[in-house]
């Protein structure tokens, strides 16, 4: 087979298995949660989910009616066959995957309304990093609408420093009970308000209990688990349950006067996919699934 | 936070308004029968349609609403992949004017709705059952059949889907036809946690 073809099908695959199924770390959070839930209404909620999962894995439907917006991650090699060619294959994989799965017509034109077939201006979003070798490293992240909606950024005053961060997360995850919890936290700190969005967004992709390395940041994602939970919004933001399933932070360096502070939130059907391909067509699916 | 009682309920369409007036939050409610969608587009064309006087084309009294944008397959007649609900309070504009004017009896939805839908539902007798959001796979299980669809025209998710379910659930029933609002008591608990978390972080 070609390669495009090969990388084609890859395309396809991750967007099934993102759409289908819930990465094993994702899956294995909600089960544990079920165990431990004490509360009827918890527990008649988070049943729902995890009868949901196992439904849609059984009958490779997609978990949410929402296919969100694409997201597609690139580390691409700079000697990788295909790398001209790469945008176009995306696209069309998309355009095909969105028939077959299928999935929801998300692209909606501001002026001509929905593509109705997932492409358009910007969409699906793909973010390039050029790295030295012959192999592509691609997630395809589904993220979905609800979650979206409740993105929070405050461009805090530097002299606040970590507190900033934490005042910023409780207030964002305080106003999320429409996102869909148990939820995903991505929280980041860098130069400009779109830099921060974007790592928080990146931030999601970590896989569940992943800790910052630096040990002062891993500390502040545990306690901002923590105290995230504290809220007690609950899941679907009626007060039972579990409020939210992780926090993972990111940052870059950011500008002496600025420090902006993003957060992105993820429901708890954190779409997630991963394969590596070789120029000579070999693949690898890096994504464990239970 | 207040403690429910698990209390289970089926409930068949046409929904009487006595039926709905036994309901209290926290109940869980199954329903089988006929349910319709309709989003933030649908709500609109509703009422478009009332005040021109002219006939949706089925009678909404006694049937659920569900706020939801499905995914969808056209074989030989349509079939619903997947439908989860939306986010309710983006139609909280309009809801109360439908309840009113259509006497639905439940509105399907996720993440609650606000004062005017509550009020509506206390005065005309209706309530707001949650869906959990996401479980759109469990959800197209329980729609046994597609009846008819209408609205094309606002595109599939915004169309109006009439469909015949099965024990269509678990729905957590949120407001009640007392006024009582767990969103909204949800809302006044983590204000205070909230207080006290800042307090305890020294914020």
């Amino acid at each position: 087979m070609e390669l495009k073809n090969v990388i084609e099908n890859v395309v396809i695959k991750l967007l099934k298995l993102a759409a289908t199924r819930l990465p094993k770390d994702v899956e294995e959070a909600l089960i544990n949660k079920k165990k431990t839930e004490k509360t009827a209404m918890g527990k008649v909620l988070l049943e729902s989910i995890l009868k949901n999962i196992e439904l849609a894995k059984n009958s490779n439907k997609p978990i949410c009616q929402d296919t969100g917006t694409i997201y597609y991650y690139l580390r691409a090699g700079d000697n990788f066959k295909e790398l001209g060619k790469l945008k176009e294959i995306l696209i069309s994989a998309l355009v095909r995957a969105t028939e077959e799965i299928p999935l929801r017509p998300n692209a909606v034109d501001l002026l001509k309304g929905n593509t109705g077939n997932n492409v358009g201006s910007e969409f699906p979003h793909i973010l390039w990093e050029i790295v030295p070798g012959d192999q592509l490293e691609l997630t395809v992240f589904l993220k979905g609408g609800g979650s979206e909606n409740l993105s929070y950024l405050r461009m805090c005053n530097p002299n606040e420093g970590l507190d900033g961060i934490k005042r910023t997360a409780i207030d964002a995850v305080a106003e999320a009970g429409k996102a869909c919890p148990p939820l995903f936290v991505g929280v980041a700190v860098a130069g400009g308000a779109d830099i921060a969005m974007d790592l928080a967004k990146r931030a999601l992709l970590r896989p569940v209990g992943s800790r910052h390395p630096q040990r002062e940041l891993a500390q502040l994602e545990e306690e901002l688990l923590d105290s995230l939970n504290e809220l007690g919004v609950g899941v679907m933001g009626m007060g039972c349950g579990p409020t939210v399933l992780d926090v993972h932070l990111e940052y870059g360096c950011r500008h002496p006067a600025s420090f902006p502070v993003a957060i992105n939130i993820c429901c708890w059907a954190s779409r997630r996919s991963s394969a590596k391909i070789y120029s000579d067509g070999t693949v690898e699916y890096l994504t464990p699934y239970l | 936070m207040r403690r429910y009682k698990l209390v289970i309920l089926n409930l068949k369409t046409p929904i009487s308004i006595d039926d709905v007036r036994k309901l209290n939050v926290g109940d869980t409610i199954h329903i089988t029968g006929t349910i319709v969608t309709a989003r933030d587009e649908g709500h609109k064309r509703l009422l478009e349609l009332h005040e021109k006087g002219e006939k949706v084309s089925i009678p909404l009294k006694g049937l659920a609403i569900y706020h939801c944008g499905p995914v969808v397959k056209k074989n030989e007649k349509w079939e619903v992949v997947a439908a989860g609900p939306t986010t309710s309070m983006r139609m909280e504009s309009l809801e109360d004017q439908i309840i009113e004017k259509f006497g639905v009896r439940v509105i399907i939805g996720k993440g609650g709705m606000g004062k005017k839908t509550t009020e509506a539902m206390k005065k005309y007798g209706a309530v707001y059952g949650v869906f959990v959001g996401g479980a759109a796979v469990l959800a197209a299980k329980a729609i046994k059949e597609v009846k008819d669809v209408k609205w094309l025209d606002l595109g599939i998710p915004e169309a109006f889907w009439i469909l015949e379910v099965t024990n269509f659930g678990p729905l957590i029933v949120a407001i009640d036809t007392r006024g009582n609002n767990i969103f909204e008591n949800v809302k006044k608990m983590v204000a205070k946690r909230k207080e006290k978390l800042y307090e305890k972080l020294g914020l």
